[in-house]
């Protein structure tokens, strides 16, 4: 039997107004898009906090999707605009973390949009697979420490 | 472990979500391994919403004195109301009550019964961890300002203004073009009992014109929309007339008097002429002229005036030094019937319309056929004289079709029998119609038809591949020739005719987008306006207040327009009546204390919710003017602006719950580091 | 040794800028000699290790503990003098949430461990010989402490009661929270509860005395490019400041001479990320591309070029607070970070 897949864990961030809305029409339609991704409702791109994005990277997520209404169309005029901006900085700043730019998307979805995000997130899925895990915790209990560590301090109490 | 004791209730929505997601060990294990998040009920049915399933949630509210519920089931844009008010009728603040759209976000787009039922109990851990976060809110009240401003001044514009009127409250109809009527005053006879236009909209134009609480701002646009329902602040461009609306009588000498001849390409779709002074037809409302300074000649080169030297009136109502005026109005609802504009066949070249003189658009026959037309109600080839002997009708100009627009007009089959009807009764010539389906839904529609059918008209079910006036056979010299696939009987047809009607589609205004920008409602990829819902609630937009009616929201015949001119009518005229309404309590707030004056939320709000005060160096939100969308309080370095229903608490939590195990539903929780 | 309470300071990864700073409270550390008995203070006065194993558990009243935890050294007398003392404190912003050492996060030991040992100019190490925890000799065998992978915080290792947060805290303020120590040892009061004392609750902009606009930035200068503008708001000036994300009580002293906040006193209180804050505000005040004026492409194309102007963003807005962050630290074996 061939190796199960590696099969990414992912957070989306939607606003109630286009990509949520995407998302009931890709369900409406039957849009199919595979089932690693989770969505949370925001009223607006424009409340996401990049300290969302990481705490779920931290969390165990593999990737991050932030998604919104396309610039021009926000529902609360412009809001997406200071998503967009702030979404391209915690992109610089996660770069510096090792933390590949596919990993952190930003995707915008009009509310007619629902088979295109289901697309969108279905290509996101795959390319985030691609990458592997993420695993944070390993990356925060930074393997190999630990064991000369203990065997230190060890000798150092008898 | 949770202090609160919260409810689970997951709806098997029929088969819709239980065929994918196994809906009962969801039930059982959101009971067992959410009661450390605070889980006492968790239970399953097969209609949440039904009102069995609303008694559960409340009977289990009382019996287990539950303080939080989580509804795992569609959309919460479908049913979140229906659940919220469900809690409230149990005593329990409706937001403490939490959606999980299983249906739309799993068992619909979900294949995988075993992954998608993971997904699921994630989804629901993430609800329950949240909603232990969610705060007892209370709705905002605002007071309703009675005033109504209408956009556009067509049939839907028209009969929306003239029902919020008659019942006793003022409106204001904004117009851009110098008279009301919009499309419907250019057309001749309306489908399927043939009345005439005119006969039937001049009446309700003099009507809205004439009546007490109908302010006319026609030759007007409006500029801005400030704001917030009941409290919109709308300033209007009242354009330059150059003739005085106080005093002109509306005699028409000027008209008369005028020497410059200009090709009407709006109102006569270029077919007729007009002067540089005019109104766009004799039954205009208002009955004031405008000028027109791109064609005038005292605009164009400093002299003429014979408008203003034969102006009857005193004082003189030709005024060439008038400006543009800013109208400012206070309106509480709003509604936009800005109508549609026809599409161009000209990006269709093969069917040769703007090369070959005898192809004519829809629009150009209505005037051609219309007694007060350029050839007044003569249908006559471009020559202006001959009348046709043959006459072919192609449907779906720009409708259905890849190309241009995916959508069907709605209105081009019944227009394009009215036009076939009218040919054969005014000149007898042969017609033809080339469809691609015969759609003549509502009443009376099919029976219209039937009537055609009986007439002779000859119908080809195929779309047509060109329009030529290069003839190939006897018979075809001088014609336009009309090369289209029978698909009944499966053949290829050359049809020889005088004249083409091309039925061309309805598309969105040109300036849709910007429209939709202005008053801060959504609009299509495409340029409708999108109501808030497409069946329950079809007239109102997802932005309080704003009501859209008529062609601006999608094609759509007279009857369908005009009735939802009343339908948006009724709508604001319920709200005018409540005098005060109460808003979702999704806001941003300051706390104070933790606010350092770093000013940085200050230009957030394009709503200009966020005052600074100078003084004590803090920042303050307006609640009324807050629409809630927290890019306020994602900005603040200090987390000083929380907001409601959608708290860094509630989301770090949801985010928490979300991630408690992974794809295959290994719980991953655990592993992360404090 | 007397029955007074026992005081400790003891440094980890740290620079020994808290130790000066202790010894700034001036005369008053004549009142800190008066209350208290030194149990533990390697940088004044000449203690071992072997005395505070020796001590019962408990029995230091008081612990300053500064530095961050970078060795297994470090660890190790966090554990010990966590076991000794009654309270502990995270004593400025290395034990508080890593500070410098914790910048090292953002890259690998072995590249920290090769910039101090091979690559750098003024090192000849021909043979590339690094310290090895352990080393066989034929004396016997030699330990060295190791050194971590992942600089961590106090609190990341043991329990801590109280913080001061600062780099240095301010002498007004450690000497604040002495008196405060005094005043409940001597005279019976209660503790006040634990968390973070000798600060403000509220960002640093409360105590900056510049005048602050409606915030549209156009680009970030350096500080060697612009001479700022005395008495406006140095972030409106295109100089990075942290106020607005770092909590206050220091006087908001680096701004008022002209130099942008760094950020040492950490979050305010209430924000998990400081450097997620920064990332946030400052792009949110980016003044760059209304609706309709820019096409998507061109935008970002903009708003690239403004970031352009913020050199090392992880490094500017986690300066102080890497180890305390929500990600800690950077990924190795994952993505080249060119």
């Amino acid at each position: 039997m061939a190796e199960k897949q590696f099969e990414p864990l992912i957070i989306g961030f939607t606003c109630n107004w286009c990509s949520y809305r995407a998302a009931d029409l890709a369900g409406m339609s039957r849009a199919k898009y595979p089932p690693n991704i989770r969505l949370i409702r925001l009223m607006c791109s424009g409340r996401m906090d990049p300290e969302f994005a990481l705490k779920a990277l931290r969390s165990g997520a593999d990737g991050v999707i932030i998604t919104g209404c396309h610039p021009g169309e926000c529902h609360y005029l412009e809001q997406n605009y200071k998503a967009l901006r702030r979404y391209l900085l915690l992109r610089r700043t996660l770069k510096q973390f090792g933390i590949e730019p596919e990993r952190v998307r930003l995707i915008w979805a009009s509310a007619a949009e629902g088979a295109r995000l289901a697309q969108e997130l279905t290509k996101a899925v795959e390319e985030i697979r691609a990458l592997g895990p993420l695993s944070w915790h390993n990356v925060v209990a930074a393997d190999g420490d630990r064991p000369l560590e203990l065997q230190h301090l060890e000798e150092v109490a008898a | 472990m949770s202090e609160e004791r919260v409810g689970v209730y997951v709806c098997h929505c029929g088969s819709n979500i239980a065929s994918v997601v196994n809906v009962e060990d969801v039930a059982v294990w959101a009971k067992e391994e959410l009661a450390d998040q605070g889980v006492v009920v968790a239970r399953d049915y097969k209609f949440m919403c039904s009102s069995l399933g609303q008694e559960l949630i409340q009977d289990d509210i009382k019996e287990h004195g539950l303080t939080r519920v989580v509804v795992a089931a569609c959309s919460p844009h479908l049913h979140e109301k229906t659940f919220r008010t469900a809690c409230n009728r149990a005593g329990l603040n409706p937001f403490l009550c939490e959606m999980v759209s299983v249906r739309e976000q799993v068992s619909w787009v979900h294949t995988d019964k075993e992954l998608a039922t993971n997904k699921a109990k994630a989804m629901i851990a993430g609800g329950v961890e949240r909603v232990v976060h969610h705060q007892p809110l209370e709705p905002l009240h605002v007071p309703i300002n009675p005033a109504t401003l209408v956009v556009g001044g067509g049939i839907a514009g028209i009969q929306a203004a003239l029902e919020i009127a008659d019942s006793g409250f003022p409106v204001y109809l904004v117009e851009r073009e110098p008279t009301i009527g919009g499309h419907m005053a250019q057309f001749d006879k309306t489908f399927p009992t043939l009345d005439c236009a005119a006969c039937i909209l001049t009446p309700k134009m003099v009507d809205a014109g004439a009546h007490p609480n109908i302010t006319l701002l026609t030759w007007s646009e409006v500029e801005r929309v400030d704001g917030f329902v009941g409290n919109f602040t709308v300033t209007v461009r009242k354009k330059a007339r150059y003739v005085r609306e106080d005093v002109c009588t509306g005699c028409g000498i000027c008209i008369e008097k005028c020497p410059v001849k200009v090709l009407d390409q709006n109102f006569e779709a270029g077919l007729g002429y007009r002067k540089a002074v005019y109104r766009p037809f004799p039954q205009a409302v208002p009955k004031y002229p405008v000028i027109d300074t791109e064609n005038c000649t005292y605009f164009k080169r400093g002299k003429c005036k014979a408008c203003q030297i034969f102006c009857p009136t005193q004082p003189n109502s030709i005024d060439f030094e008038q400006k543009d005026q800013f109208i400012q109005i206070q309106v509480g609802n709003i509604i936009l019937a800005t109508g549609y504009d026809l599409f161009d066949p000209r990006r269709i070249p093969q069917y040769g319309y703007g090369r070959l003189a005898n192809v004519f658009t829809s629009l150009e026959f209505e005037r051609l056929c219309n007694a007060a037309g350029p050839t007044n109600g003569d249908i006559v080839l471009r020559d202006g004289v001959t009348k046709p002997k043959s006459v072919g009708i192609i449907h779906c100009v720009g409708s259905r079709d890849r190309r241009y627009n995916n959508y069907c007009s709605g209105i081009c089959c019944m227009q394009s029998l009215k036009f076939a009807h009218l040919v054969k009764e005014r000149t007898g010539a042969d017609v033809y119609n080339f469809y691609i389906d015969m759609r003549t839904a509502y009443k009376d529609y099919d029976e219209f038809y039937q009537k055609v059918l009986e007439e002779g008209v000859h119908f080809v079910r195929g779309r047509v591949a060109e329009v030529t006036d290069a003839a190939r056979k006897p018979g075809e010299e001088g014609k336009l020739i009309i090369q289209v696939e029978d698909t009944f009987i499966g053949k290829q047809r050359r049809i020889p005719v005088d004249m083409v009607i091309l039925s061309a589609a309805l598309q969105p205004r040109a300036d849709a987008n910007e429209v939709a920008q202005k008053f801060g409602i959504a609009c299509s990829t495409k340029g409708w306006f999108i109501e808030k819902h497409p069946k329950l609630d079809p007239v109102a937009t997802m932005t309080e207040g704003i009501y859209v009616a008529g062609c601006a929201q999608g094609p759509k015949d007279i009857p369908s327009t005009v009735a939802q001119g009343a339908a948006a009518a009724a709508r604001v005229l319920g709200r005018i009546q409540m005098q005060e309404l109460a808003l979702e309590p999704i806001r941003a707030s300051v706390i104070e204390e933790k606010c350092s004056g770093c000013r940085i939320c200050n230009d957030m709000c394009p709503f200009n919710a966020i005052i600074f005060h100078e003084d004590r160096m803090v920042t303050e939100i307006n609640p009324a003017l807050c629409q809630g969308c927290g890019t306020c309080v994602a900005a603040c370095p200090s987390n000083a602006i929380t907001g409601t229903q959608f708290s860094t608490e509630q989301i770090m939590a949801q985010i928490e719950g979300l991630l408690m195990f992974n794809v295959e539903g290994e719980l991953i929780r655990e592993m992360a580091y404090a | 040794m007397s029955d007074k309470p026992k005081l400790a300071m003891y440094w980890a990864s740290s620079c020994g800028g808290c130790e000066i700073a202790t010894l700034n409270i001036h005369e008053h550390i004549l009142d800190v000699d008066a209350v208290f008995d030194i149990a533990f203070f390697p940088c004044i006065a000449d203690f071992k290790i072997k005395d505070v194993q020796g001590y019962p558990d408990g029995y230091i009243d008081v612990c300053l503990f500064n530095g961050a935890i970078r060795t297994s050294e470090n660890e190790e007398m966090a554990h010990l003098l966590r076991q000794k003392s009654k309270v502990l404190v995270a004593f400025g912003s290395c034990a508080y949430e890593g500070c410098i050492p914790a910048l090292s996060n953002l890259t690998t030991r072995e590249a920290t461990l090769n910039t101090v040992y091979l690559d750098n100019p003024t090192i000849d190490n021909p043979n590339r010989i690094f310290p090895q925890p352990v080393t066989e000799v034929p004396e016997g065998t030699l330990f060295l402490p190791v050194f971590y992978h992942t600089v961590k915080s106090l609190d990341q290792v043991v329990k801590v009661d109280y913080t001061i947060p600062g780099c240095p805290p301010e002498p007004h303020q450690i000497w604040a929270v002495l008196q405060a120590v005094v005043t409940a040892l001597t005279q019976g009061v209660p503790l006040p509860p634990s968390g973070v004392v000798g600060a403000s609750n509220v960002a640093v902009c409360e105590e900056c005395p510049r005048q602050r606009n409606v915030k549209k930035i156009k680009r970030f200068y350096r500080p060697y490019e612009v001479v700022p503008d005395p008495d406006i708001c140095l972030l409106e000036q295109g100089l990075m400041c942290l106020g607005i994300a770092t909590r206050g009580g220091c006087g908001a002293l680096c701004p008022q001479v002209g130099m942008g906040c760094r950020g040492c006193y950490g979050a305010v209180p209430g924000v998990e990320d400081q450097g997620a804050k920064m990332v946030t505000a400052i792009a949110s005040v980016m003044d760059v591309g209304k609706p309709g004026e820019l096409d998507e492409v061109k935008l970002e194309q903009e708003i690239e070029a403004i970031f352009d102007t913020i050199p090392d963003p992880a490094g500017t807005f986690y300066r102080f607070s890497m180890a305390h962050s929500i990600l800690r630290r950077t990924r190795v074996n994952g993505y080249d970070r060119g």
